[in-house]
């Protein structure tokens, strides 16, 4: 690993954690105009997290260690998944220690600790928002292996990285079963990132929510940690998305400044329409019940499986 | 009137009947007060729209549902306690636990003994009794207070929402049993923002008493202050000037509207679809705007007092109104397609909280609680006063009484209101706004339609002109106990969408 590699690393994390909350006011601000309003700037979920660090911490008497290590662990999990997930550049020095896998058992131990946070209060709430929470992870992780798995199959890889190279090797063609995958992971991510219809990041009815209810309990700096790590989430689902889908425009040659450059502007150009897409979405449509969460996530596991049978059928016809 | 209704009939066989039209009013003995309960257990027709009490009497409202006569009856109460209503309408229960705790006069045969308003901080033991100034408070913690208890051969788990809750809506407590995501049980407990409005209403010359009924319920100040000043108009006999009338009937009608544009949306936005409340909260603010404009006040406060109303209409003012109405006629169906044609929305609000109509008249709740649930009473029509005994009100009904027949009781009472509004307008008498009240003792009662239902209100007036005792009734009293059916075998996270669809008024109920 050169110095160079690793200045590139920390950019690339730095980045990602940076760009993250603007991500989050992007998409407040698009919907608070598609819904008539004027909206805070983008750039209120900075003020809001500075303000959330300079306030005190409250802690319910009845927490343990799991409740004040969570925000933490959540925040440094969300940070190493910033490093395997290709930004602007598939040239990522972690990237070799690990691959698409990694990536969702890191995803899903950050969530087992949340959901251990939200019961740890023993608040009837937290408890509510941790079993919904629960009920969402056992139908999205299988759908997002199976993502994982056609992806793996159509680029010989689970790396990250190798699939961005692939694709950017392979000119866009129609294919039934990168369509699928997609679809699939567009799906997951929603349901993961806790947004419309599965979720109301933006509601104040403690019966209704999922991961604002095992938040509840949060103050501070503690909440401040946690937010961040969900704007970072979304931040790496879109990366993800781009990468293994729409890897166009990474910086392959890190040598040429205006190459870097180029990279990183159509990153943060994916994001903005990724973001504009994500609002556009959820004006659109109302949340779903709860128990209709197995036929929203049912077909993003059907769509993945497909994906997969779509590609055997491919091989064998041709 | 009416005197062929078995309900006439029967209470004319007990005593005799003062007619005040289309009130009836009939003082019970004892018997005849057991009768009539024993009677209501067999007529389901008649409806218990209101219980309240005096010192020393206690009075109840009735309505026959099949021949549309209604009755005041009273029953002296010398030993300080009455047969209950409760085994015959469940809507008594609550009725009588409030009269329990704030007038002292026991309930025979009520199974609920618990306190209702009385939270255990009251200054006196019964606030409204003859002379409570001798009974001295039992103070209590605020959350002593028995829930009903579950039985289940599952380990249910309980959740208890407010009575602080996260959005800027009024304080109530509502304690769910739930099984996972199924609610077994709600059970709601209210009284949090009791402020003694009766006691308050005491000695008030019935001026100052108007501008008491326009704050029992803020959304409603309009028609809680009409129902206060035909109730009074009632008891001293007098009757407002017809321009009055045509005043109050369109002030009525844009407070309709705006509260059921509000509505609409936030029943949208509990639904995550923020959209709808979006353009919503562009169409009531116009209509609060034109309000402003026209009656010195966004919610119409202080504009209606008995013997008329203390605004008038300039003509540019009409104009304005008449260009609000043109624009809301064309964005009202605009808002009726949008929600149809919004599937992931209906899919929310379809079979999601369902009130029986069976219940639903058990109850007697009004409204679009009511009218939602194939129930069509609608006091502008089963009961009309000025200015709808000159107009046709449309009265939309529907049977399937869940989240979404509510909402579209709403959606279709917006137009319905804005063709009243152009015909008020229309028709606009010319003359004085208001008449004196002459001073003088006597007992009314008005029922005037609000945008959640009949308010039901009855006043007593004392020789000097002042008010002796003043009951306001908001339907909320009747829709509230129903909240707790509709959210039954329902998921936990579904409770808002019926909460909202039901919107019943905190402060109103309270008193």
């Amino acid at each position: 690993m050169t110095l160079f590699s690793l200045a590139l690393d920390v950019a690339h994390v730095g980045l990602t954690v940076a760009v993250a909350p603007l991500l989050t006011g992007w998409v407040r601000w698009v919907k608070a105009r598609l819904t008539l309003r004027r909206g805070p700037s983008p750039f209120q979920p900075y003020r809001d997290l500075r303000r959330l660090l300079r306030k005190d911490i409250v802690l319910a008497d009845s927490v343990s260690w799991v409740f004040i290590a969570t925000p933490f662990v959540l925040f440094a999990i969300m940070a190493l998944a910033a490093c395997l997930v290709p930004t602007f550049t598939p040239s990522l020095a972690l990237a070799p220690t690990s691959d698409l896998i990694t990536l969702v058992a890191l995803l899903g131990l950050a969530r087992f600790m949340l959901a251990l946070a939200g019961m740890d209060a023993g608040t009837s709430f937290g408890g509510l928002g941790s079993s919904r929470e629960m009920l969402i992870a056992t139908l999205a992780e299988p759908a997002m292996l199976m993502v994982v798995f056609s992806v793996a199959l159509m680029a010989h890889t689970t790396a990250l990285p190798n699939v961005a190279l692939f694709v950017l090797a392979h000119p866009p063609v129609f294919h039934i079963s990168l369509v699928l995958a997609l679809s699939a992971l567009v799906l997951v991510a929603l349901a993961e990132n806790a947004r419309i219809p599965i979720d109301n990041p933006t509601t104040h009815l403690e019966l209704t929510m999922v991961h604002e209810a095992m938040i509840l309990e949060y103050t501070g700096p503690h909440l401040a940690l946690i937010e961040a790590a969900a704007m970072i989430k979304l931040t790496l689902y879109v990366a993800l998305i781009a990468c293994l889908f729409a890897p166009w425009g990474m910086a392959t040659d890190l040598s040429d400044a205006r190459v870097v450059a180029l990279g990183i502007g159509t990153y943060l150009g994916k994001l903005a329409v990724a973001g504009t897409a994500l609002a556009v979405f959820e004006t659109g449509i109302a949340k779903m019940r709860v128990f209709r969460y197995p036929e929203f996530l049912g077909t993003a596991l059907l769509m993945g499986l497909l994906a997969i049978v779509f590609l055997y059928v491919n091989q064998v016809v041709s | 009137m009416e005197s062929s209704s078995p309900l006439m009939v029967f209470l004319a066989e007990k005593a005799p009947v003062f007619l005040q039209a289309p009130w009836a009013f009939v003082r019970l003995t004892r018997p005849g007060w057991c009768e009539l309960i024993a009677r209501l257990d067999t007529t389901p027709a008649w409806a218990l729209l209101a219980l309240w009490a005096e010192p020393k009497d206690v009075h109840a409202a009735l309505y026959d549902e099949e021949s549309g006569a209604f009755a005041l009856v009273a029953l002296a109460c010398p030993e300080g306690s009455f047969p209950s209503f409760s085994g015959a309408r469940p809507g008594a229960v609550r009725f009588e636990r409030a009269i329990q705790d704030l007038v002292g006069l026991r309930a025979e045969g009520l199974e609920d003994q618990r306190p209702w308003l009385d939270h255990g901080q009251f200054p006196v033991r019964h606030p409204l009794a003859a002379s409570p100034e001798d009974q001295p408070p039992v103070p209590r913690a605020a959350t002593d207070y028995a829930f009903l208890p579950t039985q289940s051969n599952v380990v249910l788990h309980q959740i208890p929402v407010g009575p602080v809750h996260a959005g800027i809506i009024e304080p109530g407590h509502f304690r769910f049993h739930a099984n996972g995501e199924t609610v077994v049980r709600l059970e709601a407990r209210l009284g949090y923002v009791h402020k003694g409005v009766e006691k308050l209403f005491e000695g008030k010359t019935p001026a100052e008493g108007a501008r008491l009924a326009c704050r029992i319920s803020g959304d409603s100040a309009v028609a809680h202050a009409v129902a206060f000043a035909r109730s009074v108009e009632s008891a001293v006999g007098v009757e407002a000037p017809p321009r009055a009338h045509a005043l109050r009937g369109i002030m009525a009608e844009v407070e309709r509207i705006a509260n059921h544009l509000g509505d609409v949306g936030a029943i949208g936005n509990d639904a995550a679809f923020a959209f709808l409340l979006a353009v919503c909260g562009v169409e009531r603010e116009r209509t609060l705007e034109v309000a402003g404009a026209c009656f010195g006040h966004r919610l119409m406060m202080d504009t209606v007092v008995p013997g008329g109303v203390t605004v008038d209409l300039a003509p540019e003012s009409i104009e304005r109104l008449r260009a609000w109405a043109a624009r809301l006629s064309h964005e009202a169906p605009r808002l009726e397609s949008l929600y149809d044609s919004t599937s992931s929305l209906l899919e929310r609000t379809m079979t999601t909280g369902v009130v029986s109509a069976a219940l639903v008249h058990r109850f007697a709740a009004g409204g679009y609680v009511g009218r939602a649930s194939a129930r069509g009473f609608d006091a502008r029509t089963a009961a009309p006063y000025p200015p709808y005994t000159d107009l046709d009100v449309t009265v939309p009904v529907f049977s399937e009484g869940d989240v979404d027949a509510r909402m579209r009781v709403r959606l279709r009472e917006i137009p319905a209101s804005l063709n009243l509004i152009t015909a008020l307008l229309d028709s606009l008498p010319e003359g004085p706004t208001g008449v004196p009240l002459p001073t003088r003792a006597g007992e009314g009662v008005a029922l005037v339609e609000g945008f959640r239902g009949e308010i039901l209100t009855w006043t007593r007036l004392g020789a000097d002109g002042r008010i002796k005792r003043c009951h306001p009734r908001d339907p909320s009293g009747l829709q509230w106990p129903l909240l707790e059916a509709a959210i039954e075998g329902n998921i936990v996270a579904d409770f808002p969408l019926c909460n909202k669809s039901f919107n019943g008024s905190y402060s109103g109920h309270d008193l």
